[in-house]
């Protein structure tokens, strides 16, 4: 089990600030929601947890400051599905998901019985083993998207943060989409989601980090977080918010 | 998946080049006669012809080969860009600037390694030039000009070393270079050509992993947990060293490098790692072939070998212009 620390962490990027002193600890078996308008620093913030982009401040994984692990020793802790994926070769979808046990193959090494375990694991789980024998790069855009959620869950790692998992997905695939980042949280990996539709962000994730200009400006269980008053403050939008056992909220109009 | 018969039928074409490249020649040899020769006994002149001519020819036929095919197939997997080769990316011009600049100013005569050593430091500064140029940018199109600014630069020195070099005789030897041949050359130049070559070999052969990753673009393959920084010092060095020294011996081949990882391609699962080392293969068997080929098709002047390579070169363009224009 990984948690994830930042403490303070700020990115500039063309003299810009995108994301302002950001701190959160991420803690396992937890679906983060990553919430907030375009251009808030969403993306931003989770590649700076992986120190994919330089910043400021602190990010500690299990306690281990990250700049002191090794790019393979983050691979396998923390599994990264990045925004608008672009695919460079017409791989099959089965070679494609198993480009995510690069992490954990020895040098000069096959992959074993256990890493195509994990790959048919993958494709079963994201619901694309009949997409094996395709080229990935032929799918539809709902197929390609839950072929990359694929590959992530092929890692294995104890963390998965995924940014935008449910671009171009139907609503039943994306319902399906954060019932599987559901079933991972609850098997006790941290799940951290670059998330817009807030209904679904509402419905299934545990605490939502909401940002705004690239500062986080609520933290928290969705119930608590979205309200109307954060809404309209955040998104400039209404919203219709329902009553029962799960949280349950509909956006509704522009403010003008 | 890889087809299963990929790998004997590649070592197969490349023994048979190597053969033809020994067996055949302007002086027939019988097959009999030349294994005698190779055995060490025979005729001293067909001996003479067998080692010292044609035997160091075929093996940096094959070298060259090898190792442009190679630096073609690691180039294409490493910019996601299937029109990268040394010679588009000016890695061989630079290379081919670096040798006329040590034959210009008399250089190599002073010391065979200089001819090597200069060629690899303008391959490398041409590389690292070019990466400037493009930045961190994943288009094609960006690659291709900043190649193009590069190969057109270290050209445009070729040219000046040619506009005002003393006498013809010079020029001449200046302009085998951008031409690429593999005539008259001994085992002076295998032994200069083989290490560079080998280094080369070794370096970008082991990026297969890497090259897989970067499938999925530069942050995908960084938390896949690829080192890209030492990913890209591996393929420059690779390249630089590897091509500066093959174009230290045979002069600036283009194309092989672009031909070869796209007839290999289809035949693999298209991963990057899956047309390394079959790129090698089939370069080294291709450049042989097309070096016994000069030696065949009848001609005043023997044809140089880059020129064919460049006919050969010119289809795949093509076949690309039409799937851009969506005629095939």
């Amino acid at each position: 089990m990984v948690s994830i620390a930042a403490d303070r962490v700020s990115v500039s990027l063309g003299g810009r600030h995108v994301v302002r002193e950001v701190s959160a600890a991420l803690t396992p078996g937890r679906l983060v929601g990553v919430l907030g308008p375009n251009g808030a620093g969403k993306s931003t913030l989770v590649r700076a947890l992986l120190g994919l982009v330089p910043h400021h401040g602190n990010v500690t994984i299990d306690g281990i400051a990250r700049t002191a692990m090794s790019r393979a020793a983050i691979a396998q802790a923390v599994a990264y599905l990045p925004q608008g994926q672009v695919l460079h070769w017409p791989l099959t979808v089965a070679r494609l998901v198993a480009l995510g046990r690069l992490p954990h193959l020895a040098p000069f090494s096959r992959l074993a019985d256990s890493d195509h375990a994990a790959i048919d694991h993958a494709m079963a789980r994201a619901g694309v083993t009949s997409l094996a024998d395709r080229l990935a790069t032929e799918l539809s855009g709902g197929e390609r998207a839950r072929v990359l959620l694929a590959r992530a869950l092929a890692v294995e790692a104890p963390a998965l943060i995924v940014d935008e998992p449910l671009a171009s997905l139907d609503p039943a695939h994306q319902i399906e989409g954060m019932e599987l980042l559901r079933a991972e949280a609850d098997a006790g990996r941290l799940v951290v989601a670059v998330l817009h539709d807030l209904t679904l962000a509402a419905r299934f994730c545990d605490r939502v980090l909401v940002m705004a200009e690239g500062a986080l400006v609520a933290d928290g269980a969705p119930r608590h977080v979205l309200t109307a008053e954060l809404l309209a403050r955040v998104y400039g939008i209404t919203a219709y918010f329902g009553e029962g056992a799960t949280p349950m909220l509909v956006p509704l109009d522009r403010l003008r | 998946m890889t087809r299963r018969w990929l790998w004997p039928a590649l070592i197969l074409a490349m023994l048979v080049a190597g053969v033809l490249g020994v067996g055949i020649g302007s002086t027939s040899i019988a097959p009999g006669h030349a294994l005698a020769a190779l055995a060490g006994h025979g005729d001293p002149i067909e001996r003479a012809i067998l080692i010292e001519l044609r035997l160091p020819r075929a093996i940096l036929g094959l070298a060259v080969g090898a190792m442009l095919g190679l630096a073609g197939a690691a180039l294409q997997g490493y910019l996601r860009n299937p029109l990268a080769e040394p010679s588009v990316l000016g890695a061989s011009n630079g290379a081919a600037l670096g040798a006329v600049v040590a034959l210009y100013f008399g250089i190599a005569e002073w010391n065979a390694v200089a001819l090597p050593v200069l060629a690899i430091a303008g391959a490398l500064v041409t590389l690292a030039a070019l990466f400037a140029l493009a930045g961190r940018s994943e288009s094609p199109l960006t690659l291709i000009l900043a190649g193009i600014a590069v190969a057109t630069l270290t050209g445009a020195g070729i040219s000046l070393a040619l506009n005002l070099s003393p006498n013809p005789f010079a020029a001449m030897e200046i302009m085998t270079w951008l031409l690429g041949s593999l005539e008259d050359r001994s085992f002076r130049h295998v032994l200069l050509a083989l290490p560079c070559i080998a280094i080369g070999i070794v370096l970008l052969a082991g990026q297969g992993r890497a090259l897989d990753a970067l499938t999925l673009g530069e942050d995908g393959a960084a938390a896949l947990g690829i080192d890209l920084r030492a990913t890209r010092m591996r393929l420059m060095l690779g390249v630089a060293i590897g091509v500066g020294g093959a174009v230290a011996v045979s002069g600036a081949i283009g194309f092989v490098g672009l031909i070869v990882p796209h007839l290999v391609r289809p035949l693999t699962d298209r991963s990057p790692s899956a047309v390394l080392w079959p790129s090698a293969l089939a370069g080294a068997a291709l450049l042989a072939l097309a070096d016994v080929a000069v030696r065949v098709i009848p001609a005043t002047n023997e044809l140089k070998l880059g020129v064919v390579t460049a006919f050969l070169g010119v289809p795949v363009f093509l076949v690309h212009l039409m799937r851009e224009r969506r005629l095939w």
